[in-house]
């Protein structure tokens, strides 16, 4: 994996040690109800979430909202310490390229091959064609594809486009990795292997945030959750207490690296 | 600038496969039209050039039947005025042969009285003052007048510029025409690629590393099929000149396009690549301006 150009922008902020912060985040599709509601809550440099909820509860949206393809109703979005309302829309491609994004249908491009696949995020970052190559040669082969390279999608498994796009969200070393149901197409040995992936880069210092219905995977890694039940938001320690935006064990959620803050009364 | 490579199948679109077409119609339409606009222009120059240094001197023969001396005496006085080069009487021949297409061959002159000219050449540069000549010679020889072509010449001139302005519209029109094609093509192109355009979008990609595909595809196909127009004009625009040569008859001067001419006409492919690229450029900037 490599840092990109995008690495080396300056990005200013994350002087709050968060990553990534929420304050009193709403969010509504068009005149509709609110599909989230008071979202807050904010991850700090390497830590490592699972996002749980059932189906409907506004999991994607919440990633969404967290890769910038959406804008908030209301409320607070920082990404590594820039306010998203206020920072001006010719620097937001700067604070993407440090988001990697692994999406639940896996929206690879299928007219190009897997190799090319993975390299969009570095072509995109002006990265020399030469380091490409290289770097996403070995990253390929690691996730088992070395001999698909120049396979397109369609002609592949779903395991094997999931692990294409696990890639292609991992190539740039990002500060920041969401996946949503990264695990869901592939067998347990690979959504381990794959999962070893997260937890290497977490172990770098990339804050992961997965969304899953795998309890077993979740109960297994025991990572703080955020679980989202009707568009709100509560936290959780596996074989723990809930913890209630307001209520107990926000010091054990810190401890996970979860700096809790979701209202004001809290903070108080 | 532009994308040397690009991520989006845009080589794969059944409408952009037309543009070239397209493109190269409005090359074609173009090139006559900016054809038309040279020729006239270097049709005004010339007869601006070669009436602007000449006048003609015309007198209504005299019943008295002294013609001769009072052609001697305009020549006199035209030859010893400051600025004349040469003053030359025009022979009767010549103006039976200048009537001739109106009034047909044949012994005529008896019948008809014709005029008394003198053609007059200028010194290149000189200024003659025609007023002051004019009342000199209609006191010397009562009854001559003075021509010297150019109220004639405006008309013509204000006519041919009036032509030029026209065939100036036709080919902004065809500017136009190219503009809106291009814009309906990108607009199309954006709207079949919008997942993976977006897909670019949500892993960083600036709006320009999109537009610049776009319009490093415009500019290939605008190219392409700029030459294709051009080529297609070629045959018409020498097809015109030796038609224009065959009808001239006295009527039409020299309709030959020059060196010059076709160099100005070989810009028109790389005008019409060039407004294809600008425009698909600024098309996908301005649609993707509307993204988070």
């Amino acid at each position: 994996m490599l840092g990109t150009r995008s690495r080396r922008i300056a990005v200013r902020g994350a002087e709050d040690g968060n990553v990534i912060r929420f304050e009193n985040v709403g969010l509504r599709y068009g005149l509709g109800p609110e599909v989230l509601q008071d979202v807050s809550f904010s991850l700090g440099t390497g830590s490592f979430h699972f996002l749980v909820g059932p189906s409907g509860a506004g999991k994607s949206s919440l990633l969404k909202l967290m890769y910038l393809a959406l804008k908030p109703s209301r409320g607070l979005i920082s990404l590594f310490g820039r306010d998203i309302a206020t920072t001006p829309r010719r620097d937001l491609p700067a604070l993407r390229r440090q988001v990697g994004v692994v999406f639940q249908e896996f929206r690879l491009l299928r007219h190009l091959s897997a190799f090319d696949n993975v390299a969009l995020p570095l072509r995109v970052a002006g990265v020399r064609e030469s380091e490409i190559k290289k770097h996403v040669a070995e990253l390929l082969a690691w996730v088992g594809l070395q001999n698909h390279m120049q396979a397109r999608p369609p002609t592949l498994s779903g395991g094997q486009q999931q692990r294409v796009a696990i890639a292609r969200a991992v190539i740039a070393r990002p500060r920041l990795l969401l996946a949503d149901e990264p695990t869901g197409n592939v067998d347990d040995r690979m959504a381990m292997r794959l999962v070893h992936l997260f937890e290497e880069l977490n172990r770098l210092g990339t804050t992961v945030v997965i969304a899953t219905h795998n309890t077993a995977l979740v109960e297994r890694l025991g990572q703080p959750i955020l679980a989202l039940d009707e568009g709100r938001l509560t936290i959780r320690v596996p074989n723990e207490e809930r913890i209630a935006p307001s209520g107990p064990g926000l010091a054990d959620a810190d401890e996970y690296g979860l700096g809790l803050q979701p209202s004001s009364e809290t903070a108080a | 600038m532009l994308a040397s490579r690009t991520d989006l199948p845009l080589e794969r679109d059944a409408l952009a496969r037309f543009l070239p077409w397209l493109i190269a119609f409005m090359v074609y339409l173009a090139a006559l039209a900016l054809a038309g606009v040279l020729v006239l222009n270097a049709m005004v120059e010339r007869w601006d050039r070669g009436i602007g240094g000449t006048l003609t001197v015309q007198m209504m023969p005299a019943k008295a039947g002294n013609d001769a001396k009072r052609i001697d005496t305009a020549l006199a006085l035209l030859r010893g005025t400051e600025g004349v080069l040469r003053a030359q009487p025009v022979d009767e021949a010549r103006v039976l042969a200048l009537l001739e297409p109106w009034l047909g061959g044949g012994g005529t002159t008896e019948d008809l009285p014709l005029p008394l000219l003198i053609d007059v050449e200028l010194k290149p540069g000189a200024s003659v003052d025609l007023e002051a000549l004019a009342t000199r010679l209609g006191k010397a020889v009562p009854g001559a007048t003075v021509d010297d072509h150019r109220v004639w010449l405006d008309r013509l001139v204000s006519l041919i510029h009036m032509v030029e302005a026209l065939a100036g519209i036709i080919l902004l029109l065809i500017a136009l025409a190219c503009v809106g094609t291009v814009v309906f093509t990108t607009r199309t192109g954006l709207a079949i690629h919008h997942e993976a355009i977006e897909v670019l979008h949500l892993i960083g990609a600036k709006d320009a590393y999109v537009a610049d595909q776009f319009a490093g595809r415009a500019l290939s196909l605008g190219l392409r099929g700029g030459i294709l127009g051009l080529v297609l004009a070629v045959p018409t625009l020498v097809g015109i000149g030796h038609l224009a040569r065959e009808v001239e008859a006295g009527v039409l001067p020299d309709f030959n396009l020059t060196l010059l001419h076709w160099a100005a006409l070989a810009v028109l492919p790389a005008a019409a690549a060039v407004i294809a690229m600008v425009t698909a450029r600024f098309t996908v900037m301005r649609t993707l301006a509307r993204m988070p």
